[in-house]
């Protein structure tokens, strides 16, 4: 391996001298991320609990900053940035199917089982 | 004699071995393999807790109820403070490895050492953070009784803020009975810790104090779980109050749902495990460091290898702290 490695993120937007400045970027960019969160998580905006797609928007919200940050641990700590793009789909594509069919599955079958209980076939208010 | 040789006419060729086709070594390429199979038995875990919270979507606890701790502050009200500083400790130990790695790129044996050092003392802060996590989780707060059905009903004053049992109810000097121990009777029988209270002095104390109310595992309309009048309070501990709750275990736990904890002991354990595995691998390629084998190799892949795991387990982190903490 030459150890090279692309210096730039965000789609070319911001480019880093050498690898570890880019390290030390994305330290900052992740732990902003994780401030955001933890902000929004304490405050609750009123404006955010509102329901989009059977889920709270602020759910949305914390789901797309985990995966943002999943993103850039995945591409600039483990280097995957750096492998070619074949290794990178055969890790990425495979873990992202399954997982997506398996929350959907599961996810869907929780939701009946609550219309079940909710239906009042079993009686759980006692 | 003569020798048999065997083409496989692929000679030269991208798979014709000699190669590196992904342009990755062999145990890198294997260590992502691994992580591939190891995200998917987590996200089988998180994809069941997903499961058993939309299965009791109306009644599940609220996180932010649930971890209100900080070490060395007692009685502040700090939701998430804590796993906050805790994701930020795993994601600053990430950094130091991506450091070790970039400075084993160069093959500079001190600032490897230092890195791994930090990366090293990072995960135990975590681990230990995890414990700490645990053991507040175990002990509990409030307190809660438990009813025949299952749910969970815990009490709060006239303002919606939260009452501890100590608070309003007094355990009466007699108790009637002592814990069974194994030496005291029948030597294959023996059972938990009582709980500091019976229902029955919890009634009584609840009768006691007018301010006193109860409230529900239900989920209302504004997201919070709803709060019983006078009367129904007194009502429902006394028709269905069944067994008095304080902290948690894999049977019952005061935060509601039994579930909940039962998820909470299994992923943060397994990823602990994980943690803790980490720590130790990583010592003992720190120790490899130290040794100079791979100043002796002139290549520092290995640390590359630990590397990766231990982004892994970072990269899980941040799913288990969305999922468990923030959703």
């Amino acid at each position: 391996m030459a150890h090279e490695h692309k210096l730039a993120i965000f789609r070319g937007l911001v480019k880093f001298k050498s690898n570890t400045q880019k390290i030390w970027g994305v330290l900052i960019f992740l732990t902003i991320v994780t401030a955001v969160e933890v902000v929004l998580g304490i405050l609750k905006p009123e404006s955010l609990m509102g329901q989009v797609l059977g889920m709270k928007a602020l759910n949305w919200i914390f789901i797309i900053l985990t995966i943002v940050k999943a993103y850039y641990i995945t591409w600039d700590f483990m280097h995957m940035r750096d492998e070619l793009k074949s290794l990178r789909r055969m890790v990425v594509w495979t873990a992202i199917f399954l997982i997506l069919y398996l929350i959907f599955i599961l996810l869907q079958e929780g939701g009946y089982v609550f219309d079940v209980y909710k239906d009042g076939f079993i009686k759980r208010d006692f | 004699m003569s020798t048999t040789v065997v083409n496989t006419g692929t000679e030269g060729k991208t798979w014709g071995g000699a190669t590196k086709p992904l342009n990755a070594s062999y145990g890198k390429m294997m260590m992502w393999f691994f992580i591939v199979s190891d995200a998917l038995t987590f996200s089988g875990f998180l994809a069941a807790y997903g499961f058993s919270r939309f299965k009791f979507i109306d009644s599940w606890p609220i996180a932010d109820e649930v971890f209100t701790h900080f070490p060395f502050l007692h009685g502040v009200n700090a939701p998430m403070y804590y796993v906050a500083f805790m994701t930020f400790i795993l994601i600053m130990s990430s950094v130091t490895m991506v450091l070790a790695v970039d400075a084993g790129h160069h093959l500079n044996k001190a600032k490897v050492t230092i890195y791994m050092f930090l990366t090293i003392i990072g995960g135990l802060i975590f681990v230990g953070s995890q414990a700490w996590e645990w053991g507040t989780f175990i002990k509990g707060d409030y307190g809660a009784v438990q009813t025949k059905g299952g749910n969970i009903l815990q009490f709060v004053d006239t303002e919606g803020h939260r009452v501890a049992l100590r608070d309003f109810v007094v355990a009466e000097p007699h108790a009637d009975r002592t814990q069974h121990e194994r030496k005291s009777g029948l030597w294959f029988v023996s059972e938990g810790t009582l709980p500091t209270y019976t229902v029955e002095e919890v009634m009584h104390g609840l009768e006691a104090h007018d301010n006193v109310l109860v409230r529900t595992q239900i989920i209302n309309e504004a997201g919070e779980k709803t709060i019983l009048s006078r009367a129904e309070s007194l009502k429902q501990i006394k028709n269905n109050g069944k067994v008095v709750v304080e902290g948690a275990n894999l049977h019952v736990n005061e935060y509601g749902s039994p579930l909940f904890a039962d998820f909470f002991f299994f992923i943060t354990g397994f990823h602990g495990f994980h943690v803790f595995s980490g720590v130790i691998i990583n010592i003992i390629i720190f120790f490899n460091v130290i040794l100079g084998t791979y100043e002796r190799r002139k290549n520092y892949e290995m640390v590359e290898k630990v590397g990766l795991y231990w982004h892994f387990v970072d990269l899980v982190w941040v799913f288990v702290f969305t999922f468990f903490y923030l959703v």
